[in-house]
């Protein structure tokens, strides 16, 4: 029941069942190593959890639970669930700080609880058939109990506009992940799904948080670093990934001030000399005195580790970046982490993205839009942009420009994002195309809530990034799947709730100080952080996409030429064919350079990818061995 | 809310220093400066400038404002947004 998770949890397997409910549990054992087998119950067996995930606050909970007269049988962190619940029924989740997906059975209520964290970091899919209610950590989980899938066609519509499908939506029609910050009870027949926890702003113009600039700074590094220090809670040790940019380095330097014995870093280096900071990373890590790994991936590493990739991420993806981050996990793995923190989630809580920079100049430029002047703010972000002949100034109004004229849209930010992105549609078989339908942009929209009218507009902005592409790619297909591939746990400092509820009492002004991105993240790390990597500007992480199959002189992988000829593209059905082997015509001339190209690319290949995984191969992968 | 001159001006002189001359030395920076002419800000450094006068104090600079007499040195800076300020 639980193999397909085996890679999750590899350390041990338990498999609970009474009457109606079972609980099945893979067990990657990271505190308590000897007494914390799951499902764990109460003191009188009524209530039994099982959980994927760390409560980093279970110290301080538990004290409190014994001083109430509970008693505790194992040391882990899953067991303060169990009390917890039993005191404060489904309210339980707001005194948790952690990352979780959590199962819990209340038999007395005959009541299901299923939940999931505030941002995202843990999965927690789940599907009903014939009255019966599944839920897994991964969709492979499930597919052996409900059959073979179908490939949703609004989801790929989602997947080829946002990088990912709609929450709660996935590729696999009819499973639903429950998104994050949500609950789902199942009681007595009935299955209700509610919001628990959300991201939330002041009205535009405040009140924000108290404070100088300074002492909000000198209070954001305290928070990080008490967020970090219960983040190294564990009987196994814990190392770090650094990137060489500012939210890693920032992070490792916060460890390093907790860790006491010599900090243990991992990076990913590449052959492209484009995408490689080796150097930055390795000043850093010097700097830290940190002992140091790193992988440095190639077009062939990638290439070669790509189709693992969509089995981890059970989704197609229009970039190779999660391979490499598997690839990366696995070096943890193998030097014998099984616990690492990363720096993922600072750009979206603290304001770090191009995307928001973007966003600022062209408000700034919607205030008059007819400026010859005011574009060419934009060269601040694109030194590249020529807008000195009249040809690269219609470019940049045509493309840029777009939504000039409703700069309150709460769409205004992502749209040229979205729009560049959603090319790749063009690729599409006709009648797949019309299966899929045209609302993505209405599915993202009913996600929006009617508070965020009064929030500040770069406000609105977070909220968009931290709902479609950080919880739907960046924690989960290149984050939670590309590390528990190799049965590493990652823990995100910058996502510790109390971080994002002071980063979002902020002036918007004091995250992106005019286009100073994480301004306020800067001035705390100061004195902390090499003042190189402070004043670097801020490198997206990135690895080489159509190139790493289709390399000049190289033969290209067999499995890419099956699964993007004609014949295999016409069985599938998801593309249409000619197109698709014209742009695939078009990367063997090693022409695939635009971020368009490439994203549709990727795109393909992945698609065909995830048929080939979970449909093709169903019958002898996932379905029940008789 | 009414904001003196000087208040103006030593928001304005941090963020130049803080900015484009990366130091908090305040002696690095003298108030009839000319940005464009001592290198400070260039020809794209000014909207980023404009971008900085308008979050901070909540006005609109026309086309026809983004001119050097306005915008290239901290006293004409402090002179502008004083003006702009009073209409």
């Amino acid at each position: 029941m639980a193999a397909p998770l085996r890679h999750r949890g590899p350390d041990g397997e338990r498999f609970w069942t009474e009457g109606r409910v079972g609980l099945a549990h893979t067990r990657l054992s990271i505190i308590d190593l000897e007494g914390g087998a799951q499902p764990i119950e109460n003191e009188s067996g009524s209530v039994r959890v099982v959980f994927n995930g760390e409560i980093f606050n279970f110290v301080e909970l538990r004290a409190e639970l014994e001083r109430r007269g509970h008693r505790f049988r194992t040391r882990t962190d899953t067991e303060v669930l169990v009390h917890l619940y039993e005191d404060e029924g489904l309210g339980f989740l707001d005194a948790l700080n952690g990352q979780f997906a959590i199962a819990l059975w209340d038999a007395t209520r005959e009541r299901l609880v299923l939940a999931r964290d505030r941002p995202g970091i843990i999965p927690l899919f789940h599907a009903r058939r014939d009255g019966r209610l599944y839920f897994a950590s991964e969709v492979k989980a499930i597919l052996p109990l409900i059959g073979p899938p179908t490939l949703d066609a609004a989801a790929l519509d989602q997947i080829l506009t946002f990088w990912a499908p709609v929450s709660p939506r996935t590729p696999f029609e009819g499973v639903e992940e429950l998104p994050p910050g949500h609950l789902l009870v199942a009681e007595r027949g009935e299955v209700t799904i509610r919001r628990w926890w959300d991201w939330t702003f002041p009205a535009e113009g405040g009140p924000y948080a108290e404070g100088s600039a300074e002492d909000l700074a000198r209070e954001l590094w305290d928070l990080l670093e008490d967020a970090t220090r219960i983040r190294l809670r564990a009987d196994v040790p814990v190392g770090a990934y650094l990137s060489g940019g500012l939210d890693s380095s920032a992070l490792a330097a916060l460890v390093r001030s907790d860790a006491g014995d010599r900090l243990r870093t991992f990076s990913i280096g590449f052959e492209d000399a484009g995408l490689d900071e080796r150097p930055y990373q390795r000043a850093m890590a010097e700097h830290l005195g940190a002992d140091h790994s790193e992988i440095v991936c190639g077009h062939h590493e990638i290439a070669e580790a790509f189709p693992e990739t969509v089995r981890a991420t059970e989704c197609p993806v229009l970039r190779t970046a999660p391979t490499p981050m598997g690839l990366l996990s696995g070096l943890a793995h193998r030097e014998g982490f099984k616990v690492v923190l990363t720096g993922e989630g600072a750009d979206e809580v603290l304001g770090g993205y191009d995307l928001f920079k973007e966003a600022k100049v062209r408000w700034f430029w919607s205030k008059s839009p007819g400026s010859a002047w005011r574009p060419n703010l934009l060269q601040r972000l694109y030194p590249y942009l020529e807008l000195s002949s009249m040809r690269a100034q219609s470019y940049v109004r045509d493309f840029f420009g777009a939504g000039l004229d409703r700069p309150d849209d709460p769409f205004f930010a992502h749209l040229p994002r979205w729009t560049t992105t959603a090319q790749a549609k063009r690729f599409l078989a006709p009648d797949f195309a019309r299966a899929g339908g045209t609302s993505a942009l209405e599915a993202m929209r009913d996600l929006v809530p009617e508070a965020a009218a009064g929030w500040h507009r770069f406000c609105r902005a977070q909220y968009l990034e931290a709902k479609s592409l950080m919880s739907g790619y960046l924690l989960s297909s290149q984050g939670d799947r590309q590390l528990m591939r190799s049965s590493v746990e990652g823990r995100f400092p910058y996502l510790d709730h109390r971080v994002i509820e002071l980063a979002n009492r902020l002036d918007p002004r004091l995250k992106m100080r005019v286009l100073d991105e994480k301004h306020l993240l800067k001035r705390a790390a100061r004195g902390h952080v090499p003042d190189r990597v402070l004043s670097r500007h801020k490198q997206p992480y990135r690895a080489p996409d159509a190139a790493a199959f289709f390399e000049p002189g190289r033969p290209v992988p067999g499995y890419v030429e099956e699964l993007l000829s004609e014949e295999a593209l016409r069985r599938t059905g998801y593309f249409e064919p000619r197109s698709a082997t014209l742009l695939v015509a078009k990367a063997r001339r090693g022409a695939v350079q635009s971020v368009r190209d490439n994203q549709a690319l990727v795109g393909i290949l992945s698609t065909q990818l995830w048929h080939h995984i979970f449909i093709d191969r169903f019958r002898s992968d996932f379905a029940p061995q008789s | 809310m009414t904001v003196s001159s000087e208040s103006i001006r030593s928001k304005l002189r941090a963020h130049i220093l803080e900015s484009f001359l990366f130091t908090d030395d305040d002696d690095a920076l003298a108030d009839g400066d000319s940005f464009l002419e001592k290198g400070i800000v260039d020809s794209t450094g000014i909207m980023e400038v404009i971008l900085f006068i308008e979050e901070e104090f909540g006005f609109t600079v026309a086309d026809d404002e983004m001119i050097p007499d306005n915008l290239d040195s901290v006293d004409a800076l402090v002179a502008f947004v004083s003006r702009k300020r009073a209409t």
